[in-house]
């Protein structure tokens, strides 16, 4: 492993308002209680959990050493094969601007950029991902306190209401621009498919990533 | 999802010698590619397989021609074939039924291995709680009498009425491609008809795939007159939707004559279906909006609509002519290459 949590959470993304505060958070607070419960769960079910372990042995693993690159910072981790690239990011980097949507590969809220290419971070286990890079909504802009031109674009447009669905929009359309699939409005709607927006901002995303479309060509996003 | 172990050897060999026999109704080990099927249907407990054995080091990912044959790494993902000149330039009917399925999050890591072997979308098999026959053998199909609107009405039996989901094998059925296959006991081909087995008695079995047999591509001859064919889908939106029903056809024509005709339908049976009868019928035949829509009734001869779902005979029937004409009206005079040499081969 070889990180400690804080130092990773300073190199891999931006500092998140309410995350680095003393005060209590939603977040950190459902964070907390839950884990509490595990704790409590954890002491009864140990025993049985190592005898299973041990007998799976052969053939495979349940557990996957796992090392990747995510916005430009090795991360590497032993987890449960079962863990997603998404469970990766939210739960154990606290890069949560990657949204948890339907998590059945269904609406884009998880995309993530997979050595430069779209994917659905709900349907990649991390062992699947293992030596990629990975790039999400906190690894886009080039420097601290810009934007991605695709950022700015969608604030200008109004590319969002409530804003749930953005982060997945906004790094799937940088991938829909460096996949080569932008040059018309009716390509950007085919190739956007896979991102839902419940509000219903279509029209103001499909004219961010026009606008936004030349400037994110020559941006350089995870060597996307 | 359930607890599993995981695994990724680096070889064919190894793969087809590590993997845990996948068993009945696929509730053993299974091979994993892009995991866009088996992920889903693990978080929702309707897979659980005790292992899986990740095929990302196997290669199996070019696209390849020589002596005027195809050959596809089952690995290649559907995003990388869609995009490929062979396709897109002289076998449309494939490109296409590529970039009208799914979303590009999922092209860009599904397979063409993994793709012919999804799993039906039928909310029953889905649920993993009704009775259904594909998952849970000899429990019943809830389908029959429940909401079957997306259901399919060929190849049906009074056990199951699911679809088979997919779109590219509906293409693929066109070019008479052979399967190639491995196990442990050695490599095997098979005719891409034969791959697939309507459900009968014994809808857990979908295709004649053995217990550790691992796809490793397909080959087939593309001819010149593949430049003429089309992937016509009717779906509920205009794009990332499942077929209510699709066609791919497939026109050799002298002027407006078919020499021969290749038809495969989508979104309508419960397997890739190739529709022969209606391709007989327009051998022959000057291509008109009576023959195109002839076609599409006999190719929907003996199909058996349910409550909700009998619209997709008539809507089939439409579709099927649609993609004849459309074929028809291609314009290719301005086609490359028409002598069929393998520039573009990856």
């Amino acid at each position: 492993m070889g990180h400690h949590r804080d130092d990773e959470q300073k190199s891999a993304g931006k500092p998140k308002a309410g995350i680095t505060s003393p005060e209590v958070t939603r977040r950190g607070f459902l964070g907390g209680t839950a884990t509490a419960g595990a704790t409590a769960l954890a002491g009864i079910a140990g025993t049985a959990q190592e005898a299973v372990a041990q007998e799976m042995e052969a053939g495979g693993s349940e557990t996957v050493d796992v090392s990747l690159v995510i916005n430009g910072v090795p991360v590497e981790r032993s987890l449960d094969a079962r863990t997603t690239v998404l469970d990766l990011l939210r739960e154990e980097l606290d890069l949560t601007g990657t949204k948890v949507g339907c998590n059945h590969g269904q609406c884009g809220a998880c995309t993530v950029l997979m050595n430069g290419t779209r994917v659905n971070s709900c349907l990649t286990l991390a062992a699947m991902a293992d030596g990629a890079r990975i790039t999400t909504i906190e690894g886009v802009a080039e420097g601290k306190g810009e934007l991605h031109p695709m950022q700015a674009a969608f604030l200008e447009h109004d590319g969002f209401q409530c804003g749930y669905c953005t982060p997945g929009q906004i790094v799937s359309a940088i991938g829909c621009v460096k996949e080569g699939h932008a040059d018309s409005e009716a390509e950007i709607r085919e190739y956007m498919s896979g991102n839902l927006c419940r509000c219903g901002a279509y029209k103001g995303i499909t004219e961010a990533i026009l606008e936004a479309r030349d400037a994110t060509r020559s941006s350089d996003v995870g060597g996307a | 999802m359930k607890p599993f172990r995981y695994q990724a050897p680096g070889s064919v060999d190894a793969a087809v010698e590590a993997v845990e026999p996948m068993g009945v109704a696929g509730q053993g080990g299974a091979f994993l590619a892009g995991g866009t099927t088996l992920i889903d249907l693990m978080k929702l407990h309707v897979l659980t397989p005790p292992s899986l054995t990740d095929v990302k080091n196997l290669g199996l990912d070019t696209i390849e021609e020589s002596d005027g044959e195809v050959r596809i790494g089952a690995r290649v993902t559907m995003a990388q074939a869609s995009e490929h000149p062979i396709f897109v330039e002289r076998a449309p009917a494939l490109s296409d039924a590529l970039w009208k399925a799914a979303s590009p999050q999922l092209r860009n890591v599904a397979t063409l291995g993994g793709n012919v072997l999804q799993r039906t979308r039928c909310p029953y098999f889905r649920d993993n709680v009704s009775p259904c026959n594909k998952r849970d053998p000899g429990s019943g199909c809830a389908a029959i009498g429940g909401i079957n609107r997306l259901l399919a009405v060929l190849g049906t039996s009074e056990n199951c009425i699911a679809t088979y989901a997919g779109d590219f094998a509906n293409a693929l059925i066109l070019f008479d491609a052979t399967v190639e296959t491995r196990t442990d006991e050695g490599s095997r081909e098979i005719a891409f008809e034969d791959l697939h087995v309507i459900p009968e008695d014994h809808p857990e079995r979908e295709t004649i795939l053995g217990d550790d047999e691992l796809i490793t591509g397909y080959r087939f001859q593309l001819p010149d007159w593949a430049r003429r064919s089309v992937y016509v889908k009717a779906r509920d939106r205009e794009s990332y939707a499942f077929a209510l029903a699709s066609a791919a056809v497939a026109l050799d024509l002298d002027g407006d004559t078919v020499r021969e005709a290749r038809l495969g339908l989508g979104g309508v049976a419960t397997v890739p279906w190739r529709a022969r009868e209606a391709e007989e019928f327009l051998q022959g035949k000057t291509v008109s909006e009576d023959s195109a829509l002839e076609a599409g009734r006999i190719a929907f001869e003996g199909a058996e609509g349910y409550e909700h779902n009998a619209f997709k005979i008539p809507l089939g029937r439409q579709v099927v002519a649609k993609a004849i004409l459309d074929a028809a009206r291609m314009d290719l005079s301005g086609a490359p290459n028409s002598s069929g040499t393998s520039e573009g081969a990856n």
